[in-house]
């Protein structure tokens, strides 16, 4: 009981915590593309457009950081029997993430916020971008010890029958690591550029600052077309990798219960299933498809769910070694239909741009706002996939998370943190959209003071207070 | 290399006190902002004076945290584990006082500038409240079993003397924020929070000799202090003698010194324990049993030895270019933001007008 609760409260924070990562990894390097633009040309609208995305940028940090401090403080809190059995290898990860990233990020986001006026043109760049590499390799760290609960690796069994880290190089070779962690970069970008792209053509769409809005809705389509088709041709690759390591996951994801010896179909779409319907209706299967995606080849063989569960049961013991295969089989469907469908919106802004109507496209500058939904969807459905399809591992083929659990931590206790950071996570998401809604369609702010003799009335009609981060502001309090 | 456990309990008695000095003057002045703020823009101002580095000195935290449980696993399990509400309520005071440093000053409306002004008061109070209890805590010693699990309630975490260890750590916070906040202060703003710091140097030093007195009194562990211990009780006293009559620059150091030395001071006889049990000394957890095998602490001192130099290398020059005073002039309430300190590309002389730098 206490075990699910716990579950329960790590997908919960997990999940939400996930909502901001990628947009906070995708738009730092968007912002930063934007800030270099106005570094080589001097052209104010780059630096007009770099101060407005900053601010989106920085509200969803915010909530960032301070959701991914729960993050690590659950591993011991939630799961210290796991904690004290793997923390010598998965810590490590961990507190390299902390001394060679974090540190880096936030150390150069607060000089960055304040350092508009302080910095050269040139120093000031250079945070940005060091911000946006930091949060690269910070995820770099997270999903390498991701990887190796999904596939342990460089470690050997000591007498007490405890893993012990004996490569760490290893855990950056983990083959699961070296897909799964360009998959989250790619799909961070994804994210960043959708909301870049959402913000810009609801601008485009009202006539406001047209010419910016232009290039920004530009360079998030095509920051946005490669990103998706080759996070797809990635993604299916991982598939493939993790159909190796953790055949149970990809057979739960295709509800396939009896091993396919070839030319497996795919199922596109099916009535019933779940753990305890083994024969769903199947409404559409394409031919092949199956075999290629979990193997590469027309041909291959794709293990079944019973099969898989008999050789488990022979390698470790009785035990039910199925995942939910309901959340396995829409996680995989609904992340991979929402991929296509945002490829295929790529496609149409790529041709709308070479048509040069991307600013009058009435339909798509509409959709856009709203689509900006969809990458959140997909990267949420995408994990639950990974990390439901792990179960009834937390370590995959070394320790059950039944086992994994705090023995001193009560179901009550867990109630009631559940329901704190429920109620919390709750009025922070609103404040967060409510505040992005607010300057994601405020106006440019006129470009005042820099470069090219700024325009007479910059200020006095805007509101002292509202506006735009504190480096504007912060000259009325001079350093 | 059986000595590379002790290294890492240094490492990580490193990074509690460096967080504690860091992140102390950031409580501090988180705490005081509501109190000595008289309105929008002077609290503007004290915030303001922590704004650039808030985040950076928070990771001090989340590094000792994660050292821990790289090169602690067992110590991590049982303490988190074992302060499970109590961590939560961290966390939720490490989250609204987050959020708020940014979320604060987004919208011009009373009740979403209260609502954030008091989770940053609130917050900055709570945390080291909290975490200097659990600090007490694990020297204090609470019931841990055989297999090294808390057997205890979350009221029996409400120790005495983690209380009061978390009382000294948030008034010597209190007085670290307002000893930082003369440095960074100018005009009549900068004239009240030197009169309080004053008064909370004295306050500060009572507090401290009292947390000393207990730990040798209370909790037996003989007469003689050890160095950090009489450090602390030397800087506390020289910091509430410095603020008293006005060196700023050295009652900071004084201050920082003595808040270091106090959290520098529990690791000190903590040691070789790390969480003392009060059901049997035999199941205390140690340096040696609950370490991490050499291999991961080798890893770990590589990569310490490689990043942490440069961590000090551009903290510490974040803190030197946001070094000079913060004025809000007699001009600025009623123009903010259009006239521009200085060219753009003028960089480090910004604004130096304006802004003045003194003692040391």
């Amino acid at each position: 009981m206490s075990t699910d609760l716990a579950r329960w409260q790590f997908a919960t924070t997990s999940i939400y915590h996930f909502l901001f990562v990628p947009v906070t990894i995708g738009l730092a390097f968007l912002v930063a593309l934007l800030q270099t633009s106005w570094y080589k040309n001097d052209n104010p609208t780059f630096k007009r457009l770099t101060k407005f995305f900053g601010t989106l940028l920085l509200i969803n940090v915010a909530v960032g950081v301070v959701t991914g401090l729960v993050q690590e403080f659950e591993f011991g809190m939630n799961w210290s029997n796991y904690s004290r059995f793997v923390g010598n290898i998965f810590g490590g990860p961990l507190a390299m993430e902390g001394l060679a990233a974090f540190f880096l990020e936030s150390t150069f986001l607060g000089i960055w916020i304040f350092g508009w006026d302080r910095l050269s043109k040139k120093l000031h760049l250079t945070c940005i971008w060091l911000v946006a590499g930091a949060s690269m390799l910070s995820a770099l760290f997270i999903m390498a010890a991701n990887s190796w609960m999904q596939h342990p690796v460089g470690y050997v069994m000591n007498s007490q029958h405890q893993p012990v880290l004996t490569d760490v190089w290893a855990l950056f070779t983990n083959p699961v690591f070296l897909w799964a962690y360009p998959h989250v970069i790619l799909a961070s970008l994804v994210t960043g550029a959708i909301v870049m792209l959402a913000f810009s053509a609801w601008h485009l769409k009202r006539n406001n600052s047209v010419a910016a809005f232009r290039r920004t809705a530009i360079i998030s389509v095509a920051v946005l077309a490669p990103a998706i088709f080759l996070n797809m041709f990635i993604g299916s690759e991982l598939g493939v990798v993790e159909g190796k390591y953790q055949p149970m996951k990809i057979a739960a994801a295709e509800a396939l219960w009896t091993t396919c010896d070839s030319h497996c179909p795919f199922s596109v779409f099916q009535i019933g299933g779940g753990n305890n319907d083994q024969t769903p209706t199947q409404i559409w299967e394409v031919p092949d498809l199956l075999s290629i995606l979990a193997t590469n080849h027309p041909d291959g063989e794709v293990q079944g769910i019973n099969n898989l569960q008999a050789q488990y049961v022979k390698e470790y013991g009785p035990g039910n070694y199925i995942p939910n295969v309901f959340i396995q089989y829409w996680g995989m469907r609904v992340m991979a239909y929402l991929a296509a469908l945002i490829a295929l919106f790529a496609l149409w802004g790529l041709w709308l741009i070479r048509r040069k109507t991307l600013t009058k496209a009435k339909w798509f500058l509409l959709i856009a706002p709203w689509f900006a939904i969809a990458p959140f969807l997909m990267n949420t459905a995408g994990w639950l996939l990974t990390e439901s399809g792990r179960q009834p591992w937390i370590v995959q083929g070394l320790m059950k998370t039944s086992q994994a659990a705090s023995p001193s931590v009560t179901s009550t206790d867990i109630w009631i943190s559940l329901t704190v950071f429920v109620l919390l996570y709750a009025a922070l998401g609103v404040a967060d959209v409510y505040l992005m809604i607010h300057y994601g369609r405020q106006e440019l702010e006129p470009s005042g003071e820099d470069g090219g003799g700024g325009d007479g009335d910059s200020d006095p009609s805007r509101p002292d207070s509202s506006d735009d981060s504190d480096d504007d502001r912060v000259p009325a309090l001079i350093y | 290399m059986v000595y590379l456990n002790n290294i890492w309990f240094i490492i990580i008695a490193v990074f509690w006190v460096g967080y504690f000095v860091l992140e102390g003057f950031d409580f501090g002045v988180g705490m005081l902002h509501s109190f000595v703020g008289h309105d929008d823009v002077e609290r503007r101002v004290v915030v303001n004076s922590i704004g650039p580095i808030w985040d950076g000195n928070e990771v001090w935290l989340i590094v000792a945290a994660a050292a821990i449980f790289a090169a602690f696993p067992s110590w991590y399990a049982t303490m988190f584990s074992t302060f499970y509400l109590a961590l939560l309520l961290v966390l939720v005071a490490l989250i609204v006082r987050g959020v708020s440093f940014e979320y604060h000053r987004k919208i011009d409306n009373p009740r979403w500038r209260s609502t954030w002004k008091w989770s940053l008061t609130i917050g900055s109070a709570l945390i080291p409240f909290l975490l200097g209890t659990a600090l007490g805590d694990l020297l204090h010693g609470l019931p841990i079993d055989s297999s090294h699990n808390y057997t205890g309630s979350f009221w029996g975490l409400l120790v005495p003397f983690g209380l009061y260890t978390g009382l000294t750590l948030t008034v010597l916070s209190l007085f670290l924020g307002s000893a930082y906040l003369c440095l960074k202060t100018g005009g009549e703003l900068h004239d009240r929070v030197a009169k309080l710091s004053g008064r909370l140097g004295w306050l500060a030093a009572l507090i401290t000799f009292g947390w000393l007195t207990w730990i040798h009194v209370g909790l037996g562990v003989g007469f003689v202090p050890n160095p950090l211990e009489a450090l602390a009780l030397a800087a506390v006293v020289g910091a509430a003698l410095l603020a008293e009559s006005h060196s700023e620059g050295w009652a900071f150091a004084a201050a920082a010194t003595a808040i270091g030395s106090v959290v520098g001071s529990i690791f000190f006889e903590l040691f070789p324990r790390v969480m003392v049990s009060s059901t049997n000394t035999a199941y205390n957890l140690t340096v040696s049993n609950s370490a991490s095998p050499s291999y991961t602490l080798k890893v770990l001192s590589v990569i310490a030895i490689i990043f942490f130099p440069l961590v000090l290398l551009y903290q510490g020059w974040s803190l030197y270019t946001f070094r000079k005073r913060i004025i809000s002039g007699p001009a600025t309430a009623s123009t903010p933001a259009p006239d521009p300190a200085g060219p753009p590309d003028s960089t480090d002389s910004t604004g130096a007008p304006l802004a003045s730098v003194e003692d040391g």
